[in-house]
């Protein structure tokens, strides 16, 4: 692959509600931020992809309605619906195929809409969308598949949210950053069975910004450029009837790639850090099944043994992860970031020690549909 | 005059008026609720390629990337592979009236498909419900069918 790197990255506190912005001051903030960061003026940029989604916006074409604050006045824009890695990737795809530098934002508010209204509507309105459906008791269902494939329990889980909760104490841009145990996790509300509240991520508003740029603009940014070693993205069947929600065979495969093209052969001992979407805790230990860290059923047992926590062999979600904040769409984002500070060591309190590679995961869809990983470095 | 940015309270725009939408159901899914209505049975189709038999019937096979046309009559029984309790409030987007709660959500395997089947299983006592129970389809009166998913009423669980 020829050489690109993320030179300039921003993100918003995450919180309930963003009252005093709109979606554009959002991205306003982000995108000036991120410039600073990478010490390039908006004339750098020669190219704008949007992360942003209708029915979570409440408007049609959405993503122009925010092209001005992205800086893309009389430049090429273009939308991805879907997570911030896709976007991350379309981006990458645009500096490959020629353009100097890419700036990929990234909005959402929990807030505005309902989101049990706005996550039914990802379902097929003929068969599923009248039965209830949406992410959380789609997330419940997969939870109950993978539990019982296993024989894995609700407290194996509950570790997730405890690490990654107290994880975010250490995160300025979190929302949920808490000291909690299993049994404050176990006794919390009731959701969907399995799922109780401290295992569901929280409503959140905020946005986030990355600067992606070949490597004349990045030997002239103001930060060590972060180099994008291997990246891959995979997606499986639409309805969930279809796959074995127990196994992320779209997530499996996008790692294999993304590890082939970074030449990475043992995930677990060449990866120093760890950034994945989990929205769920039961999708931490399923996800690192799917990335390979482990065998297959062997997710909940590797943060038991914590060998995930900030002192184990593989950091995972050192910043709190989703649980500890979930803009969707900007999720993913936030987790290239997060993997893009540990790589610069400017992680501050959340900084892993000696970070060379760092992984991100972020997917899209109902139970994760659709999965992207990068692997990214400080050496070129 | 400079303008305060500070002092001024935050105001919102509602929009409360629903968006409508009329989806076609198209052929496939036409023929099965109209299956659903005359012999209150489900049928699915079967992939040329694989053999996969998928229902609700649809066109296309992922895997195989095929023409399905052969549909294929199933009965009304099925095994339940994944299950939530579900404790909070649900607005249907139908209707919008509100789903009592808990209820429980249903994975289900019917008998003679491939793939899975979902819908709503009449079972909230989590001491009473198990992965691996035989289900069977519940349906509503002839008269009273709409042919739309709320044609079953529900599953319940054969003990």
């Amino acid at each position: 692959m020829d050489k690109a790197a993320i030179v300039g990255v921003a993100q918003t506190r995450y919180e309930r509600r963003k009252k005093d912005q709109i979606f554009a001051d959002m991205v306003f903030d982000v995108t000036r931020a991120a410039l600073d960061d990478a010490g390039l003026t908006i004339n750098d940029i020669d190219s704008v992809v949007t992360c942003s989604n209708d029915f979570y916006d409440g408007r049609t074409i959405s993503g122009m309605a925010v092209g001005d604050a992205a800086g893309g006045m009389d430049k090429n824009i273009s939308t991805v619906s879907g997570d911030g890695t896709f976007g991350a990737f379309y981006g990458l795809m645009r500096v490959l195929s020629g353009y100097k530098a890419t700036i990929v934002v990234a909005h959402y508010k929990g807030s505005e809409g309902d989101v049990k209204i706005t996550t039914n509507g990802m379902f097929d309105p003929i068969f599923h969308r009248f039965l209830g459906i949406e992410a959380i008791s789609a997330a419940a269902l997969q939870a109950n598949a993978y539990m019982n494939l296993y024989g894995l329990t609700e407290e194996q889980f509950a570790e997730v949210s405890v690490k990654n909760h107290g994880n975010a104490l250490n995160n300025p841009y979190a929302q949920l950053a808490m000291k909690i145990t299993v049994a404050d996790v176990m006794n919390s509300k009731k959701i969907a069975d399995p799922l109780k509240l401290f295992d569901c991520c929280p409503i959140s508003d905020g946005a986030a910004a990355i600067i992606i740029a070949g490597e004349e603009i990045a030997a002239r940014s103001k930060k060590k450029p972060v180099w994008i070693k291997g990246v891959a993205h995979c997606c499986e069947s639409y309805l969930l009837g279809d796959r074995d929600l127990a196994k992320p065979v779209a997530l499996s495969e996008a790692a294999r790639k993304a590890y082939a093209m970074a030449g990475i052969k043992n995930p677990l001992r060449e990866i120093d850090v760890a950034e994945i979407l989990e929205a769920f805790s039961y999708m931490e230990p399923l996800w690192l099944e799917g990335l390979g860290f482990c065998k297959p059923g062997e997710g909940a047992t590797l943060i038991g043994k914590g060998v995930t926590g900030m002192g184990g062999r593989l950091p995972v979600n050192p910043s709190g992860g989703a649980l500890s904040a979930n803009p969707i769409l900007v999720a993913g984002l936030a987790r290239l970031i997060e993997a893009t500070l540990q790589v610069r060591g400017e992680a501050g309190a959340r900084q892993v020690d000696k970070v060379n590679t760092a992984l991100a995961q972020g997917f899209n869809g109902p139970c994760g549909q659709s999965h992207c990983v990068w692997i990214i470095g400080g050496k070129k | 005059m400079s303008a305060d940015n500070q002092k001024p309270e935050r105001l919102e725009a509602t929009f409360a008026f629903p968006m409508l939408y009329e989806w076609s159901i198209g052929l496939y899914g036409s023929r099965f609720f109209q299956e659903i209505m005359n012999n209150k049975r489900f049928i699915g189709i079967k992939c040329p390629g694989c053999g996969k038999i998928y229902v609700p019937p649809r066109r296309v096979c992922g895997p195989c990337f095929k023409e399905l046309t052969e549909l294929v009559p199933l009965s009304d029984t099925g095994v339940l592979t994944a299950f939530s309790v579900v404790n909070y409030p649900f607005i249907d987007p139908n209707t919008g009236s509100r789903r009592p709660i808990p209820y429980t959500y249903g994975y289900i395997q019917l008998d003679g498909a491939d793939n899975i089947f979902s819908h709503i299983i009449n079972e909230t006592d989590l001491s009473r419900i198990k992965v691996g129970m035989k289900v069977r389809a519940v349906f509503k009166d002839r008269a009273e069918m709409k042919g739309n998913i709320e044609d079953i009423k529900y599953f319940e669980l054969i003990r």
